[in-house]
Formats: C-alpha cells, sequence, structure tokens
C-alpha cells in the first residue's frame, strides 16, 4: 500500500525531539540524583543535602530571596501596568514597548551595568551584596511583571467596574472586589515568570554580590563543576518538582482564565 | 488633572530607573575613563574603535548571531511541523505533546542545561565514543530552549484557521505538500514569525544553556564557542572588563530600540488593517 501523507504526522521530528532532549535528560536527572559512582541505587545525595546546613541554608536563601523578589516586582509592576493600560493615563504603544525593550539586551550585558552603576553609588557587592542582588533581580525581572499583568489589565471588565461604582462602592471597594479578583490570573502568571527563574539565577547573584550570595542555581553550577554529579542532580530534581508543585497550585487560576477567555 | 500627573510622574520615574545603567554606560561610551563615575572630560569615540579591533569581542558577537539565527530557524521548522501535526493527531497524542512541551517552558534553565549535558556525556561515552561537545550540542541546547516557544505561539493560529481551507485546496487538486505551503502556512505566518522573533531573543539572551552545552566550533575555531554571554561572564570573573563593551552595549541599545520602535509601528498599522477590514465585512 502507498504511503498517503496526513498532517499528523509532521509532528514526529517534533515529538522524537521532545522524548529525546526533554523528556530523556529528565529520566538522566532522576538516575543521578539515586545513584552513586559505579551506578547503585542510593539516598547518599538525598542524605547529604538534607544533613547539610550549608545546602540547606542555600535553599532557605534562595526561597527568600525569590519571594522578596516577586513581591517587591509586583508592588512597582501592578500599579504600573494599571496605569499603562488605562486609556485615561497612556495611549502610547511605544511607551509600553519601552517597558520590555531592556529584555532584548543582552541580561549580563545589563547585569554588569547594573554593577557598574551602583558601585558608583556605593553599593558594591562587596560591602552590601545582598542590597546589590535584590535591586540586580528587580531589575532584571521587572519587565516580566509588567507584561502579563498588562495584558490582564487590558482584558478587564470595565462594564463591572462602572457598575460596582454605580452600585455604590467607594475607591477602595471598586479595587478590592472588582479589579483585584479579575486581575489574580495576570498576578499569578507574573509572579510565576519572577519566582522560579529567580531560584534558578545564576549570573545576578554571582557578578552582583561578586560571589558572596549562593543561589539554588548558583549551588547546581557549582556541584556540576566540582562534578559531584549526585549532588548536582538531586538539587535539579527538588527544582524540579518545586516548580511542578508551584504549577499545581497555580493551575486553578490559569484554567479558570482559559474558560473564560472561552465563553467571551 | 493631579492624578494625571501623578500617573504620569510613576510611569516615567519607573521608566527612567529602568533605563538609568544603560544610560550611564551609554555616556561613558564616549569617554575612555577606566572607572564608572569618573568623568575625565575627555570626549571621544576611541572605544567605538577599540570595540571593532577587539578580535575576542567580535568572534564572540558573530558567534551569538549566527547561533541565534540558525538556532531559532531550527526551532521554527520544528515547532510549527510540530504544532500543526499535534494539531490534527488524535486528542491523546495532542495532549501528551503539549504537556512535554510544557515541560522546557516552566522549567528552570539551569534544570535543562545540567540534565542535557548529562545526555550528551552518555551519548559520547557509550554511542559515539568520543567528546560530542560542539557547535551541534549547543544548538540542540538552545532549539530546547526556542522550539516549546515556537508551538505555543502557532498553536493559536491554528485554533483561528478555517478548517476548510486545506480540505478545499486539496479538492481543487493541490498536493498536501503545497496545500501546506501555499495555503497552511500563509494563515499561520504572523504566528511562525513571531515564534521566530521569540526564539532570536532567548537565544541572544541565554548563558547557562551555552555556558554548559558549548563545545568547539563556529568562529571560535578550536577552542570553545564564546557567546557574548559566556565573554562578558568571563571576563567579569577575571575583572578585566575591557571598557569598549561599553561601545557595543550603546549600539545594541540603539538597535533594539530601532527595532522596537518599528515592530510597536507594525503592529499598530496591522490591528488597524484589521479593524478596517472587518469594517467593510460586517
Amino acid at each position: 500500500m502507498r504511503f498517503r501523507f496526513q498532517r499528523k504526522y509532521l509532528c514526529i521530528p517534533y515529538v522524537l525531539f521532545l522524548i529525546l532532549f526533554v523528556i530523556l535528560p529528565i529520566f538522566m536527572i532522576v538516575f543521578y540524583a539515586f545513584t552513586d559512582a559505579s551506578g547503585n541505587f542510593t539516598f547518599e545525595s538525598f542524605l547529604s543535602f538534607f544533613s547539610s546546613t550549608s545546602k540547606l541554608n542555600v535553599l532557605v536563601n534562595s526561597l527568600m530571596f525569590s519571594i522578596l523578589n516577586t513581591l517587591i516586582c509586583l508592588i512597582i509592576g501592578y500599579p504600573l501596568a494599571y496605569l499603562l493600560a488605562n486609556k485615561k493615563y497612556n495611549t502610547n504603544a511605544v511607551l509600553v514597548m519601552l517597558f520590555v525593550t531592556p529584555m532584548w539586551i543582552n541580561f549580563v550585558l545589563r547585569t554588569w551595568a547594573t554593577r557598574d552603576v551602583l558601585s558608583w553609588v556605593g553599593i558594591s557587592g562587596g560591602t552590601h551584596p545582598y542590597l546589590a542582588t535584590i535591586i540586580g533581580l528587580v531589575y532584571n525581572y521587572l519587565p516580566f511583571v509588567v507584561l502579563p499583568l498588562y495584558t490582564t489589565m487590558l482584558k478587564l471588565d470595565k462594564s463591572q467596574i462602572e457598575a460596582s461604582i454605580n452600585l455604590g462602592c467607594n475607591r477602595v471597594q471598586v479595587f478590592t472586589k472588582s479589579i483585584i479578583p479579575q486581575s489574580i490570573p495576570g498576578v499569578v502568571s507574573a509572579s510565576m515568570m519572577v519566582f522560579m527563574p529567580t531560584m534558578s539565577s545564576y549570573v545576578i547573584s554571582d557578578v552582583l554580590s561578586e560571589g558572596k550570595i549562593t543561589l539554588f542555581g548558583n549551588s547546581i553550577y557549582l556541584s556540576f563543576a566540582n562534578s559531584q554529579w549526585g549532588q548536582g542532580s538531586f538539587m535539579a530534581m527538588l527544582m524540579l518538582v518545586i516548580i511542578g508543585i508551584s504549577m499545581l497550585l497555580t493551575r486553578n487560576f490559569t484554567e479558570k482564565d482559559a474558560g473564560r477567555e472561552q465563553k467571551w | 488633572m493631579v492624578k494625571k500627573i501623578l500617573a504620569k510622574t510613576y510611569i516615567f520615574l519607573i521608566l527612567f530607573l529602568m533605563y538609568v545603567p544603560i544610560l550611564v554606560l551609554i555616556a561613558y561610551s564616549f569617554t575612555n575613563t577606566q572607572q564608572i563615575g569618573q568623568w575625565n572630560g575627555i570626549f571621544t569615540l576611541e572605544l567605538y574603535a577599540k570595540l571593532f579591533k577587539n578580535q575576542d569581542i567580535m568572534v564572540a558577537l558573530g558567534n551569538t548571531v549566527i547561533l541565534a539565527i540558525i538556532s531559532a530557524a531550527v526551532s521554527t521548522l520544528l515547532g510549527t511541523l510540530g504544532a500543526i501535526g499535534a494539531f490534527y493527531a488524535n486528542k491523546k497524542t495532542r495532549a501528551a505533546i503539549e504537556n512535554v512541551n510544557q515541560i522546557p517552558v516552566v522549567n528552570a534553565e539551569i534544570v535543562i542545561a545540567l540534565s542535557l549535558t548529562f545526555v550528551f556525556v552518555i551519548l559520547g561515552q557509550y554511542i559515539f565514543k568520543a567528546h560530542i561537545f560542539s557547535f551541534w550540542t549547543l544548538l540542540i541546547g538552545h532549539v530546547v530552549l526556542c522550539a516549546p516557544f515556537v508551538y505555543l505561539n502557532v498553536k493559536p493560529k491554528l485554533q483561528q484557521m478555517d478548517p476548510s481551507l486545506y480540505e478545499a485546496a486539496l479538492d481543487l487538486g493541490a498536493s498536501p505538500r503545497s496545500a501546506l505551503k501555499e495555503v497552511m502556512v500563509p494563515q499561520l505566518l504572523p504566528g511562525i514569525l513571531s515564534g521566530f522573533m521569540l526564539s532570536i531573543s532567548l537565544s541572544l539572551d541565554d548563558f547557562i544553556v551555552t555556558a554548559f552545552t558549548r563545545g568547539p566550533g563556529l568562529l571560535s575555531g578550536n577552542e570553545s564557542i564564546q557567546t557574548l554571554s559566556t565573554y562578558i561572564q568571563g571576563v567579569i570573573k577575571k575583572k578585566a572588563i575591557p571598557i569598549e563593551l561599553r561601545a557595543l552595549t550603546t549600539l545594541i541599545f540603539i538597535g533594539v530600540i530601532v527595532v522596537a520602535v518599528l515592530v510597536t509601528f507594525y503592529n499598530g498599522k496591522q490591528s488597524r488593517k484589521i479593524k478596517k477590514r472587518k469594517g467593510r465585512e460586517y
């Protein structure tokens, strides 16, 4: 029988690619996390991670940095996105673009620029590693917050806001009862864009704290550089688990959002 | 009125703060002081002349651009075909592809880099019997980063497309190949293009995956491929940053701003066109 072309066959190369370079690598990580040098099953990496105070410190430190960075980015970015999306205050699309363009400049170059300017004003990695790192993180991730929040704010249901005003809500109530609930999906996706990458970031903390602050990403990098594959894999796996959990926790919001889009 | 002024002030204050580091670098690219903050009063284009003579920077820049274009092209091809194929596959296959496609999107870059490196080491040890880190492993690394985003950009265009167009082309005697090329691809083009642009920007910006998966090749010859990210990270570590990088930052900044403004105007025109077309139809 002659081979008959169907469009679904087009995905075969991509499926093979995904199996080889996305699924297989993850199995490798799990494999190395639980085996020793000769390939025997072991809990050694697991035990040594949870018994090492320095490694646990790194985990807690990274979590704190990620939470702090996410909060600061949201506090700055939320009103910004609201104002940018509001026709009363801004009608210029180029202005929105300008908030996103820094993302296109090589981020190592940007981090270097930030470091030089920070040390010029006296916040160098040598003297204030924490402050320098958090400024660098916010500076780098703010565009990632502004963009999803802006798109959510554009979709705000204006008639619901007007209705709440007509029905006697004061300004605070309009904000807490109409605008915030409507923008939750944007806040969630913005947080996801910042939280996970911060935990695993390598360059920013390395450059801005001059190596004084080790985040989870630096730690994985270091253990790989010191050819401790077991340790590195275990931490990478932990990272995957954390990502998985946060995906599950936030799935409800995004699904609701998708459902709403379909309805309209 | 007061509210409007406050709002504008806030917007421009944040915008200004975001651009301060880059603007300072740009200002200092026109003088030859070693340290930022010590303006020595000399206006010179010396750094720009130096920049083009710096072999290391030029090689890194060349590598970065070549890699970005090739990996974006490969990702666009793979991702687009994948999206089309998955869209017409049965429900279970599609769901599986979509879930796996989501993994690199949410995954931490360092985890992607580390896991790929394991695969390459094992492949080299047991299958190729050689050290396989080269341009090709680097390319695979970048395609893993970019292709899922192409998929995500093409998918909505497939959903919006009129399903009978392709069938009509076949009924009218087109071969599946030409029906794909001349009917489907033009319909999907906006999604394919935005996937391509996103891939370029992801590839240009990447550090970790590059640092893990690169090997000798491209313009670096027999040495490990240097991209701008790895080059700059390397010189920062050694605290020997060539000051002509300031000139490079300025040029990149100008390029990015020009592209951004062009894209914004193009998009504006496009949406106006769509509005016009809709106005005629209804």
